[in-house]
């Protein structure tokens, strides 16, 4: 069962990240973000139900689609307007841009822009929490197109072979920018490839944010155990383009248009009502209360300043006893930021690879 | 002082550097049970154990990655690469991830990470085995580049190399490993950045920097000497950042220059070295610089061709008298 609360929580944090991917795009429409913007409308159940099943420690990292993974994990919507816009105040200074998010206080260890790029790295932020001996687990994301990538194939061996504690989701949205995934791939049931690794791989209807959930929780209790990784795919869809500059021409209207039926944040709505968890005022209130958090991101980010220009030369080399950035502390001031500190000095326990006994090599019947 | 292998000073730098940080761990292909393909991290598994020296599958990129990942969040990695040939296929990572995070995060992440293994030729291995790449490296901001040419180099660099917060391509001389010479015992760290002069001489200044010193710049050094040329001997040491006083000074003392590479002569170390020199140093030049590098061509395998592809002698001794007008 979920609680009313779960559920509320999960409704507000989809429609923000709808609203704030709308006004994403009409800032694009308006020249005040350019470069490639690539929006998470439709997708939204997939990481809303992961976040919400998962610990506020937990890392995660996604692909380049990423304005929405910090945003439900709580980082500050201005800010990340604010990075989208070119601006000083955004979390990585106007740096990084709508690919490179990067929220450390928020555990999110960023967008990449290199397909497939993050899938190693995350196995790296799993194995130092198996090296130190730390309960917490890796969620990395990534597009159903970056699953024929090396990368993929080079890191699920090991993070399988070495047990590390992550969580690998496919979003599957069905397009590797304007190709088929199917035409491209001879298995284009992604899940179904973890056999390969020894790993478990399972598949979960992304448009629904409360089996995603459930799922996520089953898994993530799985992998804190010790089990080793897990391949999720998540069956989803992008009701927009790839980017921005996409017209999405190789899909056909009607198909849109069933996607669309299964809009994720309608179904939840419908739920709510049903079950009574929620009235139409109180969803429309929550409707409202998002509406201004993504209206006050935009004039934020509006009246933000550009980065100064000696900033050209900043964040190249870290220099001895240089500090990190902590993006809430610099642009809004807050004293309350958590920022993940890592012990210096600790035992590594951990044994990789124990030595057993040589086994002795079973001889095959009929060899020489 | 003890004589030490080049090999066994890298180990022994690891070695301290693992012993004085838990956070430090070396991960790449037969480093562990099979103690190095160069045997550079002899006996550190039964010292350290396996988490913390670990073989990994022949997956370049993947491990790569890995030992970023595990820098973003407080390791300290030193990924093993067979050889620098091997990691071209790791470029992704180390050039899209290592390199630009530090950046692309506005200052929230580092990345101290070694990515360590031999450059260079190898002896009669042709060309996929067979190049000296630090220029590759050298070129994208967010990397630093270090090429040591000899045993107590290797040790204090890679000690230095450890403890930066930044990501560090240590490129090892692959025939060096088995050159003896004398290393400071214990504690001996080598700022990042400095060149050191192996020979000093007032009349030309050659620079170089790994295998190439002791292969053909010193001896030909000695054979300009017996003609009363006194040549200084420039090691470079980390390639970047360079020492750009140190260059400056030792032009500023000879007025002549000749670079020696190992690496192809087109946008090459020794061709930013150049430009810096006419630039900052113009006034100070008695003769345009002149470049000693590998030919630009693929290494073969025949003897007498891989000789005539890299720089000798002959050819150091040929242009230091053409800086001289001899």
């Amino acid at each position: 069962m979920h609680s009313p609360e779960l559920l509320l929580t999960m409704y507000r944090k989809m429609v923000l990240a709808r609203r704030f991917e709308e006004k994403a795009g009409q800032a694009y429409g308006q020249k005040k973000i350019q470069g490639f913007c690539h929006l998470y409308i439709g997708q939204e159940a997939v990481v809303v139900g992961i976040n919400e099943a998962i610990r506020p420690d937990d890392m995660v990292m996604t692909g380049y689609r990423d304005h929405v993974h910090p945003l439900v994990r709580g980082s500050d919507a201005g800010m990340l307007m604010a990075e989208l816009f070119g601006k000083d105040t955004g979390y990585s200074k106007g740096k990084g841009g709508s690919m490179h998010f990067f929220d450390i206080e928020h555990h999110f260890y960023g967008g990449y822009g290199i397909v497939g790029g993050q899938i190693p790295l995350a196995a790296g932020l799993a194995f130092a929490s198996k090296y130190r001996n730390e309960d917490r687990i890796t969620v990395c994301s990534f597009g159903d197109a970056a699953s024929n990538q090396g990368a993929m194939h080079e890191t699920f061996n090991m993070a399988s072979k070495w047990k590390l504690p992550v969580l690998y989701v496919v979003e599957n949205n069905k397009y590797g920018m304007g190709t088929d995934i199917a035409r491209v791939s001879a298995e284009p049931d992604i899940h179904q490839r973890a056999v390969a690794w020894n790993m478990r791989g399972v598949s979960v209807d992304g448009m629904d944010v409360l089996k995603v959930h459930d799922t996520v929780k089953e898994l993530a209790a799985y992998i804190r155990a010790g089990n080793g990784p897990v391949l999720l795919e998540a069956y989803t869809y992008r009701f927009r383009g790839h980017s921005m500059s996409d017209a999405a021409t190789y899909r056909t209207k009607e198909e849109v248009e069933q996607e669309r039926l299964r809009d994720p944040i309608v179904k939840l709505r419908e739920l709510l009502l049903k079950n009574r968890s929620a009235t139409e005022p109180q969803l429309d209130a929550i409707d409202e209360e998002v509406k201004k958090i993504v209206d006050d991101a935009i004039s934020f980010a509006d009246q933000s300043p550009e980065p100064p220009l000696e900033d050209v030369w900043t964040h190249g080399f870290v220099e001895e006893g240089e500090p990190d950035e902590k993006p809430r502390a610099r642009v809004r001031g807050a004293t309350d930021v958590k920022w993940p500190s890592y012990p210096t000095d600790f035992k590594v326990t951990w044994d990789l690879e124990p030595r057993d006994p040589p086994a002795a090599t079973p001889i095959k019947k009929g060899a020489a | 002082m003890a004589e030490l292998a080049y090999r066994d000073a890298l180990k022994e730098a690891l070695d301290e550097e693992m012993g004085r940080d838990p956070r430090v761990f070396l991960m790449g292909e037969e480093v562990a049970r099979y103690n190095g393909a160069y045997k550079v991290s002899q006996g550190l598994l039964d010292k350290y154990g396996s988490a913390r020296v670990v073989d990994a599958p022949i997956s370049e990129l993947g491990f790569a990655g890995l030992g970023v990942g595990a820098a973003m969040v407080g390791l300290r990695p030193v990924i093993e690469m067979m050889t620098w040939n091997f990691a071209i296929l790791a470029m992704d990572q180390i050039v899209n991830s290592a390199a630009k995070l530090r950046h692309m995060s506005g200052g929230q992440l580092r990345c101290p990470i070694v990515f360590r293994g031999p450059g260079g030729a190898g002896g009669r291995l042709s060309s996929q085995h067979s190049q000296a790449l630090e220029a590759n490296y050298a070129h994208f901001p967010g990397l630093k580049v270090i090429a040591p040419g000899t045993a107590a180099d290797a040790k204090g660099l890679l000690k230095s190399a450890i403890r930066d917060d930044n990501p560090v391509i240590f490129i090892e001389g692959e025939l060096l490993y088995g050159q003896r010479s004398e290393v400071p015992a214990g504690e001996y760290v080598i700022p990042i950045g400095k060149a050191d002069i192996k020979r000093p001489g007032s009349d030309v200044t050659v620079i170089t920097w790994s295998r190439m010193l002791t292969a053909c710049v010193l001896p030909a050094a000695e054979q300009l000497a017996a003609k009363g040329i006194k040549v200084e001997v420039l090691d470079l040491r980390t390639i970047k950042p360079f020492d750009q006083e140190a260059v400056a000074a030792s032009v500023r003392k000879t007025n002549r220059v000749v670079i020696v590479e190992e690496g192809w002569p087109f946008a090459s170390v020794g061709s930013e070295l150049s430009d810096f020199i006419q630039r900052e140093c113009f006034d100070d030049l008695d003769a345009p610089v002149r470049r000693v590098t590998g030919l630009e061509v693929n290494m073969a395998y025949a003897a007498n061709l891989e000789r005539a592809i890299q720089p000798s002698q002959e050819r150091i001794i040929e242009a230091v008298n053409a800086v001289l007008y001899r």
